[in-house]
């Protein structure tokens, strides 16, 4: 019998070793891929955390933006939240989903913090969240002018991650808000 | 015999279903009630990959289960419920992935290493077994081995 054939069983386990080996590595939470990318943002009415004022998937439109979803009760959160201060100082558009958090704990944060939103959506029960395939704050939605999901990042952001998307980002179609635009052409728009 | 296999399997929906709290899902049917453990059973929780809905303490797979019950509620099918949750979560909620281009190996792997191993193993077993005829030289040895044998045995 030919005596290669008993390294068979060797060959065979190292590509198993090998295969099984690469998986343990890429076992990562964070690569859940998101069924919502290149999908319009999901519709939904909800009420904004600093204002009376009822916010609906119009909102997230125009410019593109990145919709952050987080928490008081969420220690990664506190750990990015300086980051999101960074960037919006850098005049990157952050809208927040405040997601089964309580208004009142979300505004002594955002006092107390700094407030990197635009504005923030309340979704005390989750239900956007939900609707967002949302499985732990923070996660964080990379949405462009035409209110289209073209990204999800799981966990917090930061440089390193925010390198890896920023070109993607900066590529982003962007958008007169045509309602706005149709304002500014008429007389009412005019007279400001 | 059946019932013996009902009783086995029924013990086995009683043990997972353990952590959920049947009070909180009220059914007025024995069907919809059985929907609702199988489905709780084969969605698989987002956050604790490595539990279902029905057995997982975590806040994402107690929302999880009030949506599938809301949807169950509201005359949904099965299949209705799980695309459902697949459009927003994927195919990782599904401890029963479909049959696609990236699930071939998942699905048919297993099945293919088995028939590599089936023919390694006949292989194996047929070459061992070939036996050679004796050269003439080992007959007169062995001829003369058994010899001495049954002279010692004799004496």
């Amino acid at each position: 019998m030919n005596r290669m054939m008993l390294f068979i069983p060797l060959i065979i386990f190292a590509v198993m070793a090998a295969f099984l080996g690469g998986g343990i590595g890429r076992e990562n939470k964070d690569v859940l891929p998101s069924p919502l990318v290149d999908k319009p943002f999901p519709q939904f009415i909800l009420q904004q955390v600093e204002a009376e004022k009822q916010l609906t998937q119009t909102d997230l439109q125009g410019k593109p933006m990145l919709v952050n979803v987080w928490a008081t009760w969420c220690p990664t959160c506190k750990a990015e939240h300086e980051f999101l201060n960074t960037l919006a100082a850098e005049g990157i558009r952050i809208i927040g989903i405040n997601y089964k958090d309580d208004d009142e704990e979300a505004k002594i944060w955002l006092r107390d913090y700094g407030n990197p939103y635009e504005f923030n959506i309340s979704d005390p029960k989750g239900k956007l969240g939900l609707e967002l395939g949302v499985y732990g704050a923070p996660e964080t939605f990379f949405v462009d002018g035409d209110g289209i999901i073209r990204a999800k990042h799981v966990g917090d952001l930061n440089q390193r991650v925010w390198d890896k998307y920023k070109a993607q980002f900066a590529g982003m179609i962007t958008h007169v808000d045509p309602v706005a635009a149709e304002l500014t052409n008429t007389p009412m728009g005019e007279e400001k | 015999m059946k019932l013996i296999v009902a009783l086995c399997l029924s013990l086995f929906a009683l043990t997972s279903l353990a952590v959920v709290d049947g009070h909180k899902y009220p059914f007025d049917n024995e069907i919809d009630k059985g929907r609702f453990e199988v489905l709780a059973e084969e969605l698989r929780c987002p956050k604790c990959q490595n539990q279902n809905l029905a057995d997982s303490n975590a806040p994402v797979a107690s929302d999880l289960r009030d949506k599938v019950y809301e949807l169950m509620n509201e005359g949904q099918t099965d299949d209705q419920i799980v695309s459902y949750l697949v459009a927003r979560y994927g195919d990782f909620v599904r401890y029963n992935p479909p049959v696609q281009k990236n699930t071939f190996f998942l699905w048919f792997g297993p099945g293919v290493m088995a028939l590599i191993a089936f023919f390694i193993i006949i292989r194996l077993t047929r070459t061992n077994k070939k036996s050679q005829p004796l050269s003439e030289e080992e007959s007169t040895k062995l001829a003369e081995l058994k010899a001495a044998r049954s002279e010692k045995q004799e004496s």
